[in-house]
């Protein structure tokens, strides 16, 4: 496979968007509020601004509006790409660049690698699945979803003991995502469960990494719940997104409706911290019910 | 999530008409149960009203028992029980407000109506609940208007702006319809004390119509000059009321003006000048004719229950869902808050600074605003818990903005194990406030903020 097939390849996994959670438009809020001036225009030999660092949320763009004020503060609200204006039938020049850098930084995000040193760094005990390269995590889902047996070993080195709560951190479709929020959403779970009184041990950090590794987790740990830390699918809205997955009992063939999910965690979502506070509770929770996903949602 | 119920009770006992009403406030989880919940306010549906009676007065005192009396009387007809209300205000308005035994009247009300019903009083917060019981909030945030919204009761005129949908500052004046008490033989048989020195009519007189109309006309002037439509004069330092913040606003720009309160009812509707036995249809003629109407106006939703349907219905709001609390038990009532730059945190003076703020509001312990968190990190969270839980304060209060609630107090709670902590987030307010927690709904609490509400996610 050519890097163009795996280029097209990516532009049509990230247009499905079916088996990722469901976001709502009002999950998102911006950074901060106040309105963002519009850049001016462009002379021959200037140098054109960065256009992703413009908070298009607080951008409007059509020209001679009625009421530009009151439409600009309806669009805090969602972060769909609304009032951009037009040129003629066309995008103006800067939505047409800030679309493709927020899809290039889209496919960065799944391409780019989660540097060599992080597990070290952060004190994770590093695994692999059997995808031996990006390319092939991305066409063989199912290679990413278990371990070979030298990388069984080390988790069973790593986890001696059943634990009660496994903390797993994998990088997913967007190492972005796991680069800004992963080690503070982490801390805060530990900090939670340590005041529930339940002891962690060694974190995992999966490279190459489905959610269903965590099953495959569970088959080599014996341990009663799984927290997967994972990067989302990214999206033209933010790179950045992470997902929690919660899992009881796992094991490899357990139902996907028998996960709990946590998405949307980053700074324009839930910040990580909080995220993670709310995680720990969340865990207690389906260790006292004994159950995950959408039996937890039934009982209310 | 379920959505829960709650029912809220408001009881406005104003300088000349007390009641009450019941509503319904739906509480709906509307995060999309994939991520963190996030639980508002929905629906909020008045079930029962009661009929509007005269406040009832002992030798110039609210007598306590007959409103107690009334209040039981409307539970039963309403069919609920006092052990279902959840929250809610009780409200002395007006004239009212200013009887000697008005503060003893409120708190035992608050403790009559229900285990966790608020006591209110200030003509501030009663601004803002007469400009959203009116629907002027609503109306300014469909229509994007500017709206300065005037509740004109018995003894005092309400007023609040209102941007975007959000109240931007409070204002009141001694401007009521029953300044002035007529017997049935057209006989002057009360006079209040604000109108000394602005007639000289007096306590027995018989006034003519036109004296009368002169004296309403005077006291819509006043309200005029607050709203900018006429220029300044000390008239409207005159019936300044001492209890308000800022007693007057005179806003700049265009605006759409709004009114409610008994006097409104007589804006619009042709009625016997004597009706009521008071300066009230007087007066809604008098501002029908003045510069109030001359652009377009509009009557609330609400008129004469504008105040009590906001102290029902909108009073209460709801914290952020991802909270903490520990060994804080629980309604809360009339805690001081003393807003903390969150910077502030981080220096050595911090401990000192917090005793400083508390002293100026009187009080040995508080609820602790902190101001413009940014996006933290667990090291920037860890700093930040440090300093709060190494304060002196048992037990420790804190609330923001932000969305960190429950990771700032599980933070200090883990580093300080006995400290009890109420920490809550989702909270944006401005001024001089105060907080009363109410008890836990789903994952959040029930909150009363008494001060200029700017309430988000509403």
């Amino acid at each position: 496979m050519n890097k163009e097939e795996l280029t097209q390849l990516i532009s049509n996994l990230l247009q499905q968007m079916d088996g990722q959670p469901q976001v709502k438009a009002s999950d998102y809020k911006p950074l901060n509020s106040g309105p963002a001036p519009a850049p001016g225009d462009y002379g021959d030999g200037d140098f054109v601004q960065d256009v992703s660092a413009l908070d298009l949320r607080k951008l409007y763009m059509v020209e001679n509006p009625a009421n530009g004020e009151k439409f600009r503060r309806l669009k805090e609200k969602t972060p769909a790409r609304l009032g951009m204006g037009r040129a003629g039938p066309r995008y103006k020049t800067l939505s047409m660049l800030r679309f493709r850098a927020d899809h290039a930084a889209a496919q960065d995000a799944v391409f780019s690698q989660v540097p060599e040193d992080y597990a070290q760094k952060h004190g994770f005990v590093p695994v692999q699945t059997k995808c031996k390269d990006k390319e092939e995590y991305l066409t063989r889902p199912d290679l990413g979803r278990c371990f070979d047996e030298s990388n069984q070993a080390v988790i069973r080195k790593a986890v001696p003991n059943a634990p009660k709560v496994q903390l797993v951190v994998g990088d997913g479709l967007s190492s972005a995502a796991i680069l800004a929020n992963a080690a503070d959403c982490l801390a805060a779970i530990r900090d939670g469960l340590k005041l529930k009184g339940i002891e962690t041990g060694e974190v995992l950090f999966v490279r190459y990494c489905r959610v269903g590794a965590g099953d495959a987790i569970g088959d080599v740990t014996d341990c009663q719940v799984v927290c997967m830390l994972v990067g989302e699918r990214p999206g033209l809205v933010t790179d950045q997104s992470m997902s929690a997955y919660i899992t009881y009992k796992p094991h490899t063939g357990v139902s996907e409706s028998s996960r709990t999910v946590v998405s949307n965690i980053h700074p324009q979502g839930t910040p990580a911290v909080e995220a993670g506070a709310y995680i720990a509770e969340l865990l207690d929770t389906i260790l006292k019910k004994q159950v995950s996903g959408v039996g937890l949602h039934l009982e209310g | 999530m379920q959505s829960k119920t709650l029912y809220s009770v408001g009881l406005d006992v104003g300088t000349t008409t007390t009641q009450m009403v019941i509503s319904r406030l739906q509480v709906e989880n509307q995060s999309s149960g994939f991520t963190v919940p996030r639980m508002v306010i929905g629906e909020r549906e008045v079930v029962y009203e009661s009929p509007v009676i005269f406040t009832p007065m002992e030798n110039q005192l609210v007598d306590g028992k007959a409103i107690i009396a009334f209040m039981d009387a409307q539970y039963e007809a309403a069919g609920l029980q006092k052990a279902q209300i959840d929250t809610g205000a009780v409200i002395v308005t007006g004239e009212t407000s200013r009887k000697e035994n008005a503060h003893q009247v409120l708190s035992n009300l608050s403790g009559a109506a229900g285990s966790f019903v608020v006591a209110t009083a200030g003509p501030d917060l009663e601004s803002v609940l007469a400009a959203k019981g009116a629907g002027a909030t609503d109306c300014s945030r469909q229509t994007g208007q500017r709206i300065l919204h005037i509740d004109i009761g018995g003894g005092t005129s309400n007023m609040a702006l209102i941007e975007e949908g959000q109240v931007v500052s409070t204002g009141c004046l001694n401007v009521g319809g029953r300044l002035l008490k007529l017997d049935e033989h057209g006989k002057i048989q009360y006079k209040s004390p604000v109108l000394e020195g602005l007639t000289s009519l007096k306590v027995g007189d018989s006034p003519t119509l036109q004296e009368l109309t002169l004296l309403a006309q005077l006291l819509c002037s006043a309200l005029e000059m607050a709203s900018g439509r006429k220029p300044e004069t000390a008239l409207l330092r005159q019936l300044e009321t001492k209890e308000s913040q800022r007693p007057w606003i005179v806003p700049e720009g265009e605006l759409t003006v709004s009114f409610s309160g008994g006097v409104a009812d007589c804006i619009e509707e042709e009625k016997d000048p004597f009706a009521y036995g008071d300066l009230g249809v007087l007066l809604g003629q008098a501002i029908r004719k003045s510069a109030l109407c001359a652009a377009p106006y509009r009557i609330g939703r609400q008129t004469i229950r504008a105040t009590v349907i906001g102290a029902g219905c909108h009073s209460t709001a709801l914290s952020g869902s991802t909270v903490y609390r520990k060994n804080v038990s629980l309604p809360l009532k009339n805690l001081p808050v003393v807003q903390i730059p969150y910077k502030k945190c981080l220096e050595a003076d911090f401990s000192a600074a917090v005793r400083e703020k508390l002293q100026q509001v009187d009080s040995a312990n508080g609820v602790l605003l902190l101001k413009d968190l940014p996006q933290m990190d667990y090291a920037m969270l860890t700093a930040v818990a440090t300093q709060l839980g190494a304060l002196p304060l048992q037990p420790l209060m804190i609330c923001m903005e932000q969305d960190f609630g429950k990771a700032l107090g599980q933070k200090i709670s883990l580093l300080y194990p006995d400290k009890p902590i109420l920490c809550l987030d989702g909270l944006l307010f401005d001024g001089q406030s105060y907080l009363d927690v109410g008890s836990p709904v789903g994952p959040c609490y029930s909150v009363v903020i008494k001060t200029l509400v700017l309430q988000k996610n509403e």
